[in-house]
């Protein structure tokens, strides 16, 4: 396939994704929307063309791992793994309701393809390292990508975590940074600022650190993770400057860390993604 | 279970912190799937030995123990045995979300060891005395907590607890500890020793007290009075069984904790007594106060970690029933 056709086809799964997520948190009506909708491109690049998966064996030994360390994305990678045939995707649409397997944070007891447990922000990168360790004792050819929000940046783990990785020459490892300039309580800069900023933290620990200009981009991502696998002796930091609540009608405008819209406001979002679903087809 | 019991009150010649060592080195040649984790504490427990002989299995993850443990679960997640080590308070307090969530929560059986338990911190003094260790680790649902006596048993429950499949945290003594149990001995994860018989009353102990419960006994017998002695190194699951037993026979509980009283073995215990068969009970242990600088005689007698004030609780708990 020409890279031509492939990015195509990543756009029309990311396009998926997103409606799907929608769907997934909107059949409880509330949720982490924001923080879903930025990563919903980079998943679609990870799952759609990159990472070595089998839906069929979630644990399969040779397999790539994915951890979303920012675990409040859960419905991102429920949606994800349900258009990947990890399980059909109607299940994810249990998202939160009494003992379902698809909890707001991702939980590798519950769900098919959750490689790692995570939730208390910081942890999930130090899991992953850990991960990546155990497959380079192995001689396995598998990479670990992780997620991180700009946000959980603020926990002193994630930077333990980055230290660890960098001295251990991880170059199995990619951290892939949410930078959507929002957390809870408001804008990043003004909540917890990062100085020169999370690229030249990472960079200042002995990563590889690409910086993609539009983290809502397939093509850029793709290239960036492509560049990840060609960089030796040391763990890649990808800063996706991406969105927060991208594509979602009701969420994007203000970039909120959770949201409870109306049921309209829900209709109008899943019609505005399937409209953009077909829109991105045609294409 | 097979065991003997020394009862000679002296201190081993070994570090017993080799016993965890040893226990490892044999796991680690046996299995290349057996990792060790420091946080820059090798020099400590002697652990520098297992890097130089299995230096793809023994990892130093620097003073950041909150990674250290998170390092550990995902190391778990790839099919391997991994004990992570720091001091106590470190090993508990600084790592307790990490613990609970990137290992217990999400079923990776990761084994913290926690080393310079209770008084046993000395010199390090009050900031590095962890008296609520046990007690946190106690409040993760499914967890093993365990308080091991001396070498022969750190030695037998690193392999047992290796083998559990369960989370954990273990208690390490480095240094200087009595001899309680001949070499070889060995034991089973959530059930008490009985280590003495006796009838007006049981005297529950582990860790450092066991060796002050078993001189408490001796002394009781020269006055007529016949203790039971039961080392319950298991601190959960508990030994609800040989608890209630012992209540049933004796009719009196005594026990013996380096840990604060509040939140540890004699809470423990008492729940299960409440429940199941209420009788007298007294507990030595630390009364909900900080730890504190000076050499471990010196903090035993100070917070009440001693035969004698064992022996008084045993008297007033006598004289209560």
């Amino acid at each position: 396939m020409q890279k031509a056709e492939k990015m195509q086809a990543l756009r029309v799964f990311a396009a998926e994704i997103r409606l799907e997520t929608l769907k997934t948190i909107g059949s409880l009506g509330f949720g982490h929307v924001g923080g879903s909708m930025s990563v919903v491109e980079a998943l679609a690049v990870l799952y759609g063309e990159v990472m070595k998966v089998d839906p069929k064996n979630p644990r399969w030994e040779d397999r790539d791992w994915c951890v979303m360390s920012k675990g409040h994305a859960g419905p991102a990678m429920y949606a994800t793994l349900g258009l990947k045939g990890f399980y059909p995707i109607e299940q994810a649409y249990t998202l939160n309701k009494p003992h379902t397997n698809f909890p707001s944070h991702t939980d590798r007891t519950k769900t098919p393809g959750i490689d790692l447990t995570t939730g208390s922000l910081g942890q999930g990168i130090s899991s992953a390292v850990g991960a990546a360790l155990g497959n380079k004792m192995d001689e396995r050819d598998s990479h670990v990508f992780v997620f991180v929000g700009d946000g959980e940046c603020d926990e002193g783990q994630v930077w333990e975590a980055a230290q660890f990785a960098a001295h251990y020459k991880l170059d199995n490892l990619v951290c892939l940074v949410d930078d959507n300039k929002m957390q809870l309580d408001g804008k990043v800069e003004e909540i917890m600022g990062h100085a020169k900023g999370i690229g030249a933290k990472f960079d200042a620990f002995g990563w590889n650190v690409i910086n993609v200009e539009n983290g809502n981009d397939v093509e850029q991502i793709y290239d960036a993770v492509m560049s990840a696998y060609d960089c030796k002796g040391k763990p890649t930091c990808i800063v996706l400057n991406t969105t927060k609540g991208k594509g979602a009608t009701f969420a994007e405008p203000s970039g909120a860390h959770s949201s409870q819209p109306s049921k309209e406001q829900w209709d109008e979002a899943i019609a505005a993604a399937e409209a953009e679903l077909a829109k991105v087809k045609a294409q | 279970m097979n065991f003997n019991v020394i009862g000679k009150h002296e201190s081993d010649s070994r570090a017993n912190r080799d016993a965890y060592v040893t226990a490892m080195q044999e796991m680690m040649a046996a299995s290349n799937k057996v990792c060790h984790i420091d946080c820059d504490l090798y020099g400590c427990i002697n652990t520098k030995k297992l890097e130089k002989e299995f230096p793809k299995q023994t990892f130093n993850a620097g003073i950041a123990e909150a990674n250290a443990v998170g390092v550990a679960a995902g190391l778990v997640a790839t099919g391997r045995t991994v004990f992570v080590h720091s001091f106590g308070c470190f090993a508990s307090r600084r790592v307790y979300d990490q613990a609970f969530m990137s290992c217990a929560y999400a079923k990776l059986p990761v084994h913290i060891v926690g080393s310079d338990p209770g008084v046993v911190a000395a010199y390090n003094g009050g900031t590095h005395m962890p008296f609520e260790d046990m007690a946190i680790y106690m409040a993760i649902p499914e967890a093993v907590v365990v308080d091991p006596t001396d070498y022969a048993m750190l030695y037998d429950l690193t392999k047992k607890l290796a083998a559990s499949d369960k989370f954990s945290y273990m208690r390490m003594v480095r240094k200087g500890i009595v001899k309680v149990y001949d070499d070889g001995a060995e034991f089973e994860i959530g059930k008490g020793v009985t280590l003495r018989e006796g009838k007006d009353v049981t005297i529950i102990a582990s860790g450092i007290m066991v060796d002050e419960a078993l001189k408490a006994e001796e002394a009781l017998k020269a006055e007529g009075i016949s203790a039971k002695v039961v080392d319950m190194f298991t601190w959960k699951p508990i030994d609800e069984e040989l608890i209630v037993k012992c209540a049933e026979e004796t009719g009196c509980i005594v026990t013996a904790e380096n840990h604060n009283v509040k939140t540890g073995l004699g809470s423990a215990v008492a729940n299960v007594l409440a429940k199941n068969k209420p009788v007298v009970m007294e507990m030595v242990g630390v009364e909900d106060r900080f730890g504190q600088v000076g050499a471990q005689k010196f903090l035993q007698e100070e917070y009440g970690l001693t035969a004698e004030n064992i022996i008084a609780a045993v008297k007033k708990a006598i004289a209560r029933k």
